[in-house]
């Protein structure tokens, strides 16, 4: 590990984890220690598992009739795992973006007072102030406070992702999971959006899963490599700085994969 | 080969022209009756006035064609119903989408499309034989057939409706928003109320105007259990007063009149007032889904 990772804590540990779909493992033996107010990417090709693992984070996939994982997740050294973990409260504090921008069918107010209105507890709080703190912290407060009441869904898409973002913030999380956010952007947007994860960075960890090797180069700090076993299920195979991955990687299958050899 | 392809587009031009027809009927059979009902209804407004056939007496034997009654009897019946069926449908179909396991969805949905079709006449013996003994004893109503009975009645022909336009609505809903709920830490109670339901409200809407008009033009289950009394139900029991629907009355009177008599002119009268309110009705509800459609999509 860097010298970086010396004096900053571990946000997520997460050890030996298997997970399985009904009877098909998806993910095995997976470790990885993701370092709080950095950025960590993973990679891989499609179907090797880094979206469910991303979604093992924050326990999405309990949604899944039949999913079902071994191991050890902790969060701030808790185990969030366990048969008394409140659900409700881990997903408070790890949000989760989306691969397709998915606002509400409501106003752009609404939708981010979403999580403060409905989730929140603090029963005193400034609603209007939360969302133009919010709506600021990814850039679209200029774009929208003429009319926070128009509909969210006739904003563009990168737009419509940066709500996304934002309403996710107003919760105010510790963790933000990213699922392939720019994949439905254009160049543009996702740009935008890669500036925005770096001041992110600063009060969030964030955890980016990508299909797109550059953006993994661009904007993580640490990047993970995921491939597929002889049994098809999703492995990590390398996690480093993702300057490390990307210059001289140890295992002969990142090196493959990331000079565009297969994949 | 040759030979037939002219035959095989002949045949071809047979059948679109066949299907048009089909297609136009229809159009010109709706157009037909209410042009019938406009040329047999309207001519009694030459003998009975407006006003009066706004009054508050119905009682055709003596010359007086006042349908307010009858009006207010068809709303009270209908409103309450549609009080009674909403909250039930809507609950209904929440449980069915949102929370009820796979093998009860699977067997709820086919009991629900059975249940809207029973015929209306053994709604009707259920009504006369369970609903209005109960009204009479347990509620202490003087008869049984009131028009509580008959809006209870209503409600459960119109539940079907409700539950199935309003089901589909729901499932209509984009899995993503409700992730994107659930992902922020809303329970499932709260994305089901706060995110599910107001995404598919214009639909539940659609279910409810389809569930009234359904239960104003019901006829043969209202007439068994209502009591059929012509009287203005406005006095603050009339729920548990017998009332008379526009139905009803209809049904009732029109094997009784003279081909062609202000009686048989008035109600035909009614008719056309039923037409357009459940015209009105369904149109409110196509005019929904024709919206969302624009926007991209029934929700």
């Amino acid at each position: 590990m860097s010298l970086d990772a010396l004096d900053r804590a571990t946000m997520i540990d997460v050890q030996h984890v298997d997970f399985f779909y009904g009877t098909r493992q998806a993910l095995a033996d997976v470790s990885a220690e993701i370092t709080e107010h950095r950025i960590t990417a993973l990679i891989g090709p499609s179907g090797c598992g880094k979206s469910t693992f991303l979604r093992c984070l924050n326990r999405m996939n309990d949604t899944i009739p039949g999913a079902r994982l071994q191991g050890q997740v902790l969060l701030d050294g808790q185990s969030i795992y366990t048969p008394h973990t409140d659900v409700v409260s881990l997903r408070r504090r790890v949000g989760m973006v989306f691969q397709r921008p998915n606002p509400f069918p409501q106003s752009v107010f609404d939708n981010v007072a979403f999580g403060p209105r409905v989730v929140g507890t603090d029963r005193n709080i400034d609603l209007s102030q939360v969302v133009e703190a919010s709506l600021k912290a990814v850039d679209l407060w200029d774009e929208v406070k003429d009319n926070l009441r128009q509909d969210a869904l006739r904003l563009s898409l990168g737009q419509q992702q940066r709500l996304c973002i934002a309403r996710v913030l107003a919760v105010k999380p510790q963790v933000i999971l990213m699922d392939e956010p720019c994949s439905a952007l254009d160049p543009i947007s996702t740009l935008k959006i890669e500036e925005l994860m770096r001041m992110l960075e600063r009060e969030y960890t964030i955890v980016i899963v990508t299909h797109n090797m550059q953006q993994a180069a661009r904007v993580s700090d640490y990047t993970g490599f995921f491939w597929l076993d002889a049994q098809r299920s999703g492995v990590l195979v390398e996690f480093d700085d993702t300057a490390a991955i990307f210059t001289r990687p140890q295992d002969a299958r990142t090196e493959d994969y990331i000079t565009g050899r297969f994949g | 080969m040759g030979k037939n392809k002219p035959a095989a587009s002949r045949a071809d031009r047979a059948v679109e022209a066949l299907l048009r027809v089909a297609g136009l009927s229809t159009i010109g059979m709706v157009v037909l009756i209410f042009v019938f009902l406009l040329q047999q209804g309207l001519p009694v407004f030459f003998r009975v006035p407006l006003r009066d056939f706004l009054g508050t007496r119905w009682y055709p034997t003596e010359g007086y064609y006042g349908a307010l009654p009858l009006i207010l009897g068809s709303l009270l019946v209908t409103v309450v119903a549609v009080v009674v069926a909403v909250p039930l449908g809507i609950c209904t179909a929440v449980f069915v989408r949102e929370l009820a396991p796979g093998w009860v969805r699977e067997l709820l949905k086919p009991a629900i499309e059975v249940l809207a079709g029973i015929p209306s006449v053994v709604l009707g013996f259920l009504g006369m034989t369970v609903i209005a003994p109960w009204v009479r004893t347990t509620l202490g109503a003087p008869t049984g057939l009131t028009a509580l009975t008959g809006a209870v009645i209503l409600a459960y022909m119109a539940l079907p409706t409700i539950i199935s336009v309003a089901e589909d609505a729901l499932d209509a809903v984009p899995k993503s928003l409700r992730d994107a709920s659930l992902a922020m830490g809303a329970t499932r109670w709260q994305t089901i109320w706060k995110v599910t339901v107001p995404a598919a409200r214009s639909g539940i809407v659609t279910a409810i105007m389809l569930g009234m008009g359904r239960a104003i033009g019901e006829t043969m289950a209202v007439m068994m259990v209502t009591g059929n009394a012509a009287r203005m139900p406005l006095t603050a029991d009339s729920l548990f007063r017998p009332v008379r629907t526009i139905t009803a009355t209809i049904a009732a009177e029109m094997g009784e009149v003279a081909n062609g008599s202000t009686h048989y002119q008035a109600l035909f009268a009614l008719g056309i007032l039923l037409f357009l309110v459940t015209f009105l009705i369904n149109l409110t509800a196509a005019s929904a889904i024709f919206a969302k459609r624009r926007q991209g999509g029934l929700r």
